[in-house]
């Protein structure tokens, strides 16, 4: 291993984790003095196009209390047949299966390069997997029409052995029944009445066997009640049937006078949606799909009343406690995605309106099942329709990149507690004595439901060192942790795919710099993001602003090098010298700055960065600006106002939105239409340049961003000038000149007083 | 008959011939005999042949049967009445009015008997000839006839001479019965002695005894012979009673008395309970089945043989005679011990009933015939109900009833007559209990006659009539009275050269305004008076202007919906099948107004069982989108656009729908349903659409399902008959009358057709529909191939009858009087609007008026009936009845301008409506408690003074004891062992808004004999009385009472015309189970069809065809409809009650 950097990198391929220490520290003492957080970034289901699934069920420590998965770390006694588990030191025996092992002929999981390793197992008959449309009817017939047309194309794209079903709603809510002929057929409800699950399935007939309807899939479970064919169907089966049912959708017909909203029950169609698949296929991977329009305007979770002279809360009316209906929505949603939650599926939110539609209230649905949230402007846009195509894509095996009612269980040794996680997930309650007191994020448990997940989720994972100072852990000791994640896999299998990781310990009085070395700053801003933006949920701004910066200033005075009040002597080491420029964009981040952010924009940023990988969490934070010009080939440049030059083009990625921005004299050449003239070829293919680049990520990213094509001066470009540190503004521009960059017109300090600030108070001998 | 008619047509009452004495009777007599030979006389004189003819052949073979049910009733009465008023009737003239011409017709009545008589018998001869007897009919009828006298005589010879006889010469007069009726009473009561007093024996017992014995026979009926014979036992203990009535009677009447009287007695005593349960619907065959077993076998059981030597003929005659003689006995026991009729006991009666047919052929035989007559009430002697309709129908159906003139009573609701509008609005719009009203409220307590009027605004008009015109008084509205809100119309006072109005209803002088001003002429008519049909007309309809109009904007049209349980009974029995199909072709049928292309009224579907479906069929689907409501605890909509549509638009929809339904359910296994949630449903879904409209409720079962308005059953018997039955009418739950009160006032209209298996609480399930002026149908045990064809006419007829909505009616009068009660289908929110969610063209309104003034001679008094509804093409209009009466200041004016029909129809709402409070026995003392003042009063204030023995009845209101007789012996007053309690909820609905014509028919059904039509014309043969004693065993009878048509073969029917009719060889092969007749290509067969068909037209519901054989078990549900005749469930009979009535009179009188 050269450095830290390849060894993390590595790591990271291998096992989907990233620590923000890779050395720990040996005592809860000296942890706790390191500021950051001894915590992980997990990505449990990380892409591996190297790791062909074990067919078999892992071996499991025989105490109860562990049941740690065999591993790499384990010791082996080959000839007596024992392992010893390595959380627990308990010594057990191989099962009868393993009997031939020996050191030559070693099974794949006690191979050190599969400390990541999936099997697949058979527990009970697969279960297909089940999208449930609800689908909003009070929209603009034109986002209708689209609405209808993504849902008809949706369905090619769905497994056909998929299970699908229908509920739309507007002021009433209706369930539709599929496979009917001759006459379409819906059970209806009224928006305005919160049901209990109970009620519900009693009304859907769902809670004794009905007539029994030819369906009769053979594949299904004997504990499907075959009752809930009636709404929910093989794809095979009934798209023709649904294609037309989704034809005729009409919009909701219900009057809606001038000066009102129309009457939208999501609350109530949601609250159905739940009850339908909780008494029908409870613990099966099942998608709730949310489509819709405007914010919920009457019945339990109603977020803003019909009359369109009173507006959707803002920031401003909840920090002034006016939004009425706000805690009582929040309360309706939060029993229901815990519902969800309980039974395994998952709740996707694709909200398309100009104005809110009530994200802030329903956001808890998609965050603590692991649905998706999506937002947009329109169901009649490439956002939209091409986020949710990429809903279904697919992997390298054609398999759906989904999965789904996944339980993840962490086991540590002794050393080590688990504070919490954070991320889409809802715990379990799993106490165990690995199970820390202190709590950070989702704490008090071992093990998180997450009820959906993909490739990219991610979860934060936060320890806590509790070895006391005077135990110091023998030289060479090692950490472990093991992360077992089981889950329904989108070819309907069962999988369990266990990561084992071990760190080094180190002290931190004797043998500081090891741990600095190994500090994965990267990491480290991501995770101590995440608990800054959990924070935010429940805290307001400020406080949380003030608790990073005294993060930052602690870090500092532990971590860098500097003579007591001398900013100027202030130095920090490489692997900390981006810290405080993440920090700095974090603040400033729609993650915890809600200034120009509606409450939905807000909900919808933090759900996102809740669940990306490092490296889309770090672009989140601190957006990537590159640069085209003739001068050379693209470049990453700083973000900063000074980037900004007339004969650039600039691409800023913010995950969330992807800006093209000409500078003036190119935007100038552009008018003039040189890219046309054959003689400026060149100029057409640096125009053309970043729209490659752009649609590159475009390819890739879920949800599809903002695309923004906008030049100096042009209305758009304030995504990029809200973004760059704004080192020129109208402040101070005289006085750099004017050379180059161009003037931000904002009052927030540029990253250089940031950093005159932090040095002077890092190195202040008072605080 | 044509004789007859032409005596009555004369006199009244005289036709009849001896028989009748008094009065009518000479009708019945005449019916029976049609049946045999009437070819002569027609009806009445026919009659007295007719008897005796048939009477001998058939008596031998009906002899036990029919005795055993129907005679009771009828016969008993009959004879006991009959003789005593024909004969005093006509003598005394004591009614004076009526009683001349009756007087002058009995002489030529009786006269005719006698040839008639001869013929008679001879034809019948031939077909009976098995009897043998049949010849010697004469004498073995006096044989019989003095057996029967016998047994009178031996009772109680005096009571002959009580003379019942003498009683009858009322009826000449007004057909009061004066008849000494006191002499039956008496004679009943114990006061024989009194009776005696009545001499006039001799007049009609001659007549009479021919008469009477003849008729006897016919009714004896074969069959019953056996049972009869048996019922002789039964009869001696009677005795004592008979003892009485006998005595007065046998003379005269001798033998067909009897007859009667048994009947009656027997019947009334015995009166087991009516074997049928439901007389109207009779809709549970199967019951009536065990039901007529037991109580057969109960009868015939007792009746030994005695007489069989008699046979034939006596026993015919017998049976008549002793039936006269059981009721005799009945009497003295039954009326003595019970005063009501209508809880009269049973337990005597069976002995009774048995006892009559036999007992009199012994005993009887023995007396003289002469005396027998006196004793008994002759049958044919009290007043007939079919004579005066017939009377009626002769005087006064010939020419237009023109309604010019104040105070004019219209002609009989039976009579077919033209109306003529000229200021009054014609009396299918308003008829009146009295056409003259007194004109202080003492007068009117003391006469204790009803002041009311039966409303039907919206009654559908002869072709040959115009209905009411349309007028348009342009933006200001209709002209008004400033103070009361009175509508111009006739009775307005224009003066002041036609600048000003006085208001003919409060006095206040309102301006004319400028744009309706008009001058006077020369009596002070305004110029343009013809022109305008406000001031020339008694019925016409105003335009409403926009402030007529919830929330003052113009109405939707209205809206039909048609929700169909779709639960497993639905579905098996075949009925949601059935509706889906009909509703394909029925929706080209909705009502549209005047000459619109097609109408403006929209419809939707929804079905349910457990749940609601709703159905989506707009034009613009491909198919139909069903939408299932399943939260029946709070009901909604939920849908807009495409539930109520248009049906040309939405057509192929629709009809896809109708198609899918069925297919849809075929394999439903719910079987539990709601029905609250239905109503709301409809309800809501007329208030989402914002108009008002009808629902169609195809309903099964009691709604058990968990939901608002949740019924359990509470039907329970053992409350019959106790102070807690009221509760059986009552609704279970207040939730249905808040939800009608809901529904009303969205202008929802309930109508509700009900199939149920089994009971399910009609009296709550009904509310909603009774509320909102909806209708109720009923087809119990529903059997797609015997009810299809009722139910579906029946839907047709509703769904295309013109209908109103949204409806409020308000009566204005006169000041001095004051509406003060409301009976009928609908709610009020206040005591003076009748508000109506919809109003058909069937549905009546009655109401009754109250002093609250005087009133005076000179201006009379005016009513003006005023209707704002919303039209079938969604039109709101005004609909404006006038009418004037006059007012008396004597009594006997108020007694002369009766209306005996309507006083019925007021009664009878009264009195159902009176069960829901109190005790049942209380309304049947309080109904009768208050007639019986009724004719006090008139006896004490204006009949000509007379022994107190007489019973005088007003001409007007001599029918007054035989419909009030029904009208306590229907089933909701009395109900019989088989009569369920849905039964009787339903019919007191249905009966409370009925028109004057339905309750006539309904509590009087109309008889007819089939073998006497003539297939050649459009005439129908005289009816007939309802009493089992006027059946011939060789005649086949068609009998319908709105809700029923019986056809009745008798078991010697000759083999022709059951060929002819049924298509069968023999009596034998007639299967009881058709619910049609078949469709022969022969003159009778197309005949008796056509009458039937005409009978269905004229009747606002589709009557069910019921064929009774003769001594089938059917016939238990028949007799139950023989009126006349003492009822199984204790009801009295004709006889018994007039009886009963003169003995109450007689005490108001002392």
């Amino acid at each position: 291993m050269a450095t830290y950097l390849e060894f993390i990198q590595q790591n990271e391929e291998r096992d989907g984790v990233r620590f923000s220490w890779n050395v720990w520290p040996s005592s809860r003492l000296e942890a706790t003095r390191m500021v950051v957080p001894l915590a992980c970034l997990l990505t449990p289901l990380k892409e591996r196009l190297d790791l062909p699934p074990v067919q078999y069920e892992p071996v499991l420590c025989s105490r109860q209390t562990c049941k740690a998965v065999l591993n790499p770390l384990c010791q082996v006694d080959y000839r007596a047949k024992l392992w010893a588990c390595n959380f627990c030191f308990q010594r057990n025996q191989f099962p009868p299966a393993y009997a031939g092992i020996s050191e030559v002929n070693q099974p794949a999981e006690l191979m050190p390069q599969f400390s990541t390793i999936e099997y697949i197992v058979q527990r009970g008959s697969p279960t297909p997997l089940i999208f449930l449309y609800v689908v909003d009817t009070c929209l603009e017939e034109e986002d209708l029409q689209a609405l209808k047309e993504s849902l008809q194309m949706s369905l090619s794209l769905l497994p056909p052995e998929a299970l699908v079903g229908l509920i739309t709603f507007g002021r009433m809510v209706q369930v539709h029944e599929l496979s009917c002929e001759g006459i379409s057929k819906s059970y209806v409800f009224r928006g305005t009445k919160d049901l209990t699950a109970k009620q519900i399935q009693d009304m859907l007939g769902l809670t004794r066997p009905v007539v029994p309807v030819q369906q009769g899939r053979p594949l299904q479970p004997q504990e499907q009640p075959p009752i809930s064919s009636r709404f929910l169907q093989p794809v095979h089966k009934i798209d023709m049937n649904l294609t037309d049912l989704l034809g005729e959708l009409q919009r909701d017909p219900w009057p809606v006078t001038q000066g009102k909203r129309p009457l939208r029950s999501t609350g109530v169609a949601l609250s159905i949606a739940v009850g339908l698949l909780e008494g029908t296929f409870p613990n099966t991977g099942a998608r709730i799909m949310l489509f819709t329009g405007g914010p919920p305007t009457q019945g339990p979770g109603m977020v803003v009343g019909d009359e369109l002279k009173t507006p959707i809360r803002s920031w401003h009316d909840i920090e002034k406690d006016n939004a009425r209906f706000m805690k009582k929505a929040t309360k309706h949603y939060e029993i229901l995605a815990n519902r969800t939650a309980a039974n395994g599926h998952c709740i996707d939110i694709y909200a398309c309106a100009l104005d809110q539609t009530g994200l802030l209230e329903m956001k808890c649905c998609a965050n603590l099942t692991g649905g998706h949230m999506v937002m947009g402007d329109s169901f009649n846009t490439s956002l939209f329709k091409q986020t949710f195509q990429r809903v279904f894509s697919k992997d390298f095996n054609g398999e759906f990149r989904m999965a789904f009612g996944a339980t993840l269980e962490v086991k540590t040794s002794r050393e080590l507690k688990i504070s919490g996680a954070i991320g889409p997930c809802v715990s379990l309650n799993a106490k165990g004595p690995c199970v820390s007191e202190n709590e950070l994020g989702i704490g008090g448990t071992c093990q998180w439901k997450i009820c959906s997940l993909d490739p990219s989720s991610t979860l934060a994972i936060y320890f806590e060192v509790v070895n006391q100072h005077n135990a110091p852990i023998p030289q060479g000791g090692r950490g472990a942790a093991q992360f077992v994640t089981q889950y329904q896999h989108s070819s309907t299998q069962r999988r369990i795919r266990v990561t084992t990781i071990a760190r080094n310990w180190a002290d931190a009085q004797s043998q500081l710099q090891h741990i600095e070395a190994a500090f994965d700053q990267e990491a480290a801003a991501v995770l101590m993001a995440r608990l800054g933006v959990y924070r935010a949920e429940s805290e307001e701004g400020p406080d949380v602003l003030r608790w990073l910066d005294r993060q930052l200033i602690r870090l500092c005075q532990k971590f860098g090098q500097y003579n007591k009040d001398d900013p100027n002597s202030f130095r920090l080491s490489d692997s900390f010298s981006l810290y405080p420029q993440f920090m700095f964009h974090l603040r400033r981040s729609p993650f915890l700055q809600v200034f120009n952010n509606s409450p939905d924009e807000s909900s919808y940023y933090r759900h996102h960065f809740a669940r990306q990988d490092l490296t889309q969490s770090l672009i989140m934070i601190q957006p990537i600006l590159y640069s085209y010009s003739f001068s050379g080939p693209p470049e990453p440049v700083l973000l900063d106002s000074s980037s900004i030059l007339a004969d650039r083009i600039l691409l800023m990625d913010t995950f969330f939105q992807i800006v093209i921005y000409l500078g003036e004299t190119i935007a100038q050449w552009q008018k003039a239409g040189y890219q046309d003239m054959p003689e400026y070829e060149n100029f057409k293919h640096l125009l053309q340049a970043p729209l490659d680049d752009a649609q590159e990520i475009l390819q890739t990213r879920f949800p599809m961003p903002r695309y923004i094509n906008t030049e100096h001066g042009g209305s758009q470009a304030r995504f990029l000038l809200s973004k760059v540190n704004p080192s020129q503004t109208h402040n101070n521009l005289y006085a750099w000149g004017q050379e180059s960059g161009s003037p931000i017109l904002t009052d927030d300090v540029s990253l250089q007083v940031f950093m005159d600030h932090l040095k002077k108070l890092a190195v202040s001998s008072a605080s | 008959m044509s004789v007859n008619q032409q005596a009555h047509t004369g006199l009244p009452y005289g036709q009849p011939q001896p028989g009748y004495q008094g009065y009518q009777q000479s009708g019945y007599g005449g019916q029976q005999m049609p049946g045999v030979h009437h070819s002569q006389y027609g009806a009445y004189n026919g009659p007295l042949p007719g008897y005796q003819q048939p009477a001998p052949p058939q008596g031998t073979l009906r002899a036990p049967p029919t005795s055993g049910a129907p005679l009771p009733t009828s016969g008993a009465p009959v004879p006991a009445g009959q003789p005593v008023y024909s004969q005093f009737g006509q003598g005394d003239v004591q009614n004076g009015i009526a009683t001349s011409a009756v007087q002058m017709q009995r002489p030529s009545a009786s006269q005719p008997f006698i040839p008639g008589t001869a013929p008679t018998p001879v034809s019948q001869p031939a077909t009976f000839q098995q009897y043998g007897p049949p010849p010697t009919s004469a004498q073995q009828l006096t044989n019989h006839m003095a057996g029967m006298q016998i047994g009178s005589s031996t009772s109680a010879p005096p009571p002959a001479g009580l003379g019942y006889g003498p009683p009858t010469s009322v009826p000449p007069a007004s057909g009061s019965f004066t008849a000494t009726g006191s002499g039956l009473y008496t004679s009943y009561s114990s006061s024989q002695g009194p009776p005696p007093v009545t001499m006039t024996h001799g007049l009609p017992p001659t007549s009479l005894s021919q008469g009477l014995s003849l008729a006897q026979p016919a009714f004896s009926g074969p069959p019953l012979s056996a049972q009869r014979l048996p019922q002789a036992p039964g009869f001696v203990p009677p005795p004592c009673s008979t003892g009485i009535g006998p005595s007065s009677y046998p003379p005269t009447t001798g033998a067909p008395r009897p007859s009667t009287m048994q009947g009656s007695q027997l019947p009334g005593q015995a009166l087991t309970g009516l074997p049928t349960s439901q007389p109207n619907h009779v809709s549970s065959p199967p019951p009536h089945p065990s039901m007529s077993g037991p109580a057969m076998t109960g009868l015939q059981g007792p009746p030994p043989p005695t007489h069989p030597s008699q046979s034939g003929y006596q026993m015919q005659q017998n049976g008549s005679f002793g039936q006269v003689r059981g009721p005799q006995p009945n009497y003295g026991g039954a009326y003595p011990g019970t005063p009501n009729y209508g809880s009269q006991p049973a337990p005597p009666p069976p002995p009774k009933r048995l006892d009559p047919d036999s007992i009199p052929s012994p005993q009887l035989s023995e007396l003289p015939p002469q005396q027998k007559p006196r004793h008994r009430i002759d049958p044919d002697a009290i007043p007939s109900p079919i004579q005066v309709i017939e009377d009626d129908r002769n005087n006064r159906g010939s020419e237009p009833f023109i309604t010019g003139v104040r105070g004019q009573v219209p002609p009989l609701v039976t009579t077919n007559f033209l109306v003529k509008d000229q200021g009054n609005a014609s009396p299918r719009y308003i008829r009146c209990t009295s056409y003259n009203i007194p004109c202080t409220s003492d007068m009117a307590k003391q006469s204790q006659v009803p002041l009311a009027a039966v409303i039907k605004p919206l009654a559908t008009l002869p072709t040959d009539e115009a209905p009411p015109y349309l007028v348009d008084h342009g933006e200001p509205g209709p002209i008004r009275c400033n103070r009361c809100k009175a509508y111009m119309c006739p009775f307005m006072q224009f003066i002041e050269g036609g600048r000003r109005f006085q208001c003919c209803f409060c006095s206040c002088v309102t301006e004319v305004p400028p744009h309706y001003f008009q001058h006077l002429d020369h009596t002070g008519k305004r110029v343009d008076f013809y022109d305008r049909p406000e001031l020339s007309l008694g019925s016409y309809e105003f335009l409403a202007t926009v402030s007529y109009c919830k929330n003052n904007k113009f109405p939707n049209p209205p809206a039909f919906i048609f929700m169909i349980d779709v639960s497993y009974n639905a579905v098996k029995s075949g009925l949601v099948r059935l509706i889906c199909e009909e509703l394909k072709s029925l929706l080209d049928y909705l009502p549209r107004e005047g000459n619109m292309e097609e109408s403006a009224i929209r419809v939707g579907f929804v079905t349910y069982n457990k749940v609601l479906h709703f159905y989506n069929v707009k034009s613009s689907l491909a198919q139909p989108q069903m939408m299932v409501v399943s939260d029946v605890a709070d009901m909604f909509v939920p849908l807009l656009d495409g539930f109520l549509v248009n049906v040309n638009e939405s057509r192929t929809v629709i009809v896809s729908l109708l198609d899918q339904i069925p297919e849809m359910f075929a394999d439903t296994r719910e079987t539990e349903t709601v029905f609250a949630p239905v109503i709301q449903a409809g309800m809501e879904a007329l208030k989402a659409a914002e108009c008002a409209g009808k629902l169609f409720i195809f309903h099964t079962s009691l709604p058990i399902a968990e939901a608002p308005g949740k019924l359990k059953n509470r039907d329970d018997r053992k409350l019959i008959n106790t102070d807690k039955e009221k509760t059986l009418f009552q609704p279970q739950t207040s939730f249905y009358s808040n939800l009608a009160k809901d529904c009303v006032a969205q202008g929802c209209c309930v109508d509700l057709f009900l199939f149920p298996n089994q009971y399910l609480d009609v009296a709550t399930l009904g509310v909603v529909p009774y509320q909102t002026g909806g209708t109720i149908y009923k087809y119990a045990y529903f059997q797609l191939e015997t009810d299809q064809e009722r139910f579906l006419n029946d839907l047709r007829k509703d769904v295309q009858k013109e209908v109103g909505f949204d409806a409020v009616m308000r009566v204005r009068t006169s000041t001095g009087i004051r509406a003060t009660d409301f009976f009928g289908a609908f709610y009020m929110s206040n005591t003076t609007d009748v508000e109506l969610a919809g109003l058909d063209c069937d549905k009546t309104i009655t109401v009754e008026f109250r002093h609250d003034d005087k009133l005076s001679e000179d201006s009379g008094a005016l009513l003006q009936c005023a209707l704002l509804y919303t039209n079938c093409a969604g039109q709101r209009r005004l609909r404006i009845h006038n009418l004037s009466l006059n007012c008396c200041t004597q009594l006997a004016d108020l007694y002369r301008n009766c209306e005996t029909d309507t006083l019925i129809n007021f009664l009878a709402k009264f009195a159902y409506r009176g069960v829901l409070n109190n005790p049942v026995k209380t309304v049947r003392d309080t109904l009768i408690n208050q007639c019986a003042q009724i004719l006090a009063c008139y006896r004490k204030n204006c009949a000509s003074p007379s022994s107190a023995g007489q019973l005088i009845l007003p001409e007007c209101m001599k029918l007054l004891p035989v419909y009030l007789n029904c009208v306590l012996k229907s089933d909701v007053l009395q109900p019989g062992a088989e009569v369920t309690t849905d039964d009787r909820a339903y019919i007191r609905q249905l009966v409370s808004s009925m028109d004057v014509a339905e309750t006539n028919v309904f509590f009087y059904p109309r008889l007819l004999p089939l073998t006497k039509v003539d297939v050649d014309s459009d005439t129908l043969p005289a009816a007939i009385r309802n009493s089992e004693e006027r059946l011939s065993k060789g005649d086949m009878y068609l009998l319908e009472n709105g809700l029923n048509i019986f056809v009745w073969v008798g078991v010697n029917v000759q083999q022709g015309l059951i060929q002819n009719l049924f298509g069968v060889s023999s009596f034998n092969h007639i299967s009881s189970t058709l619910s049609t007749l078949p469709v022969l290509e022969n003159p009778f067969s197309k005949r008796v069809r056509s009458i039937i068909d005409m009978f269905q037209a004229q009747r606002s519901r589709y009557m069910k065809l019921i064929i009774v054989k003769q001594e089938d078990k059917l016939e238990m549900l028949f007799k139950h409809f023989l009126v006349e005749d003492k009822s199984m469930s204790g009801g009295a009979s004709y006889v018994d009650f007039l009886c009963h009535m003169h003995k109450e009179i007689r005490q108001l009188l002392s």
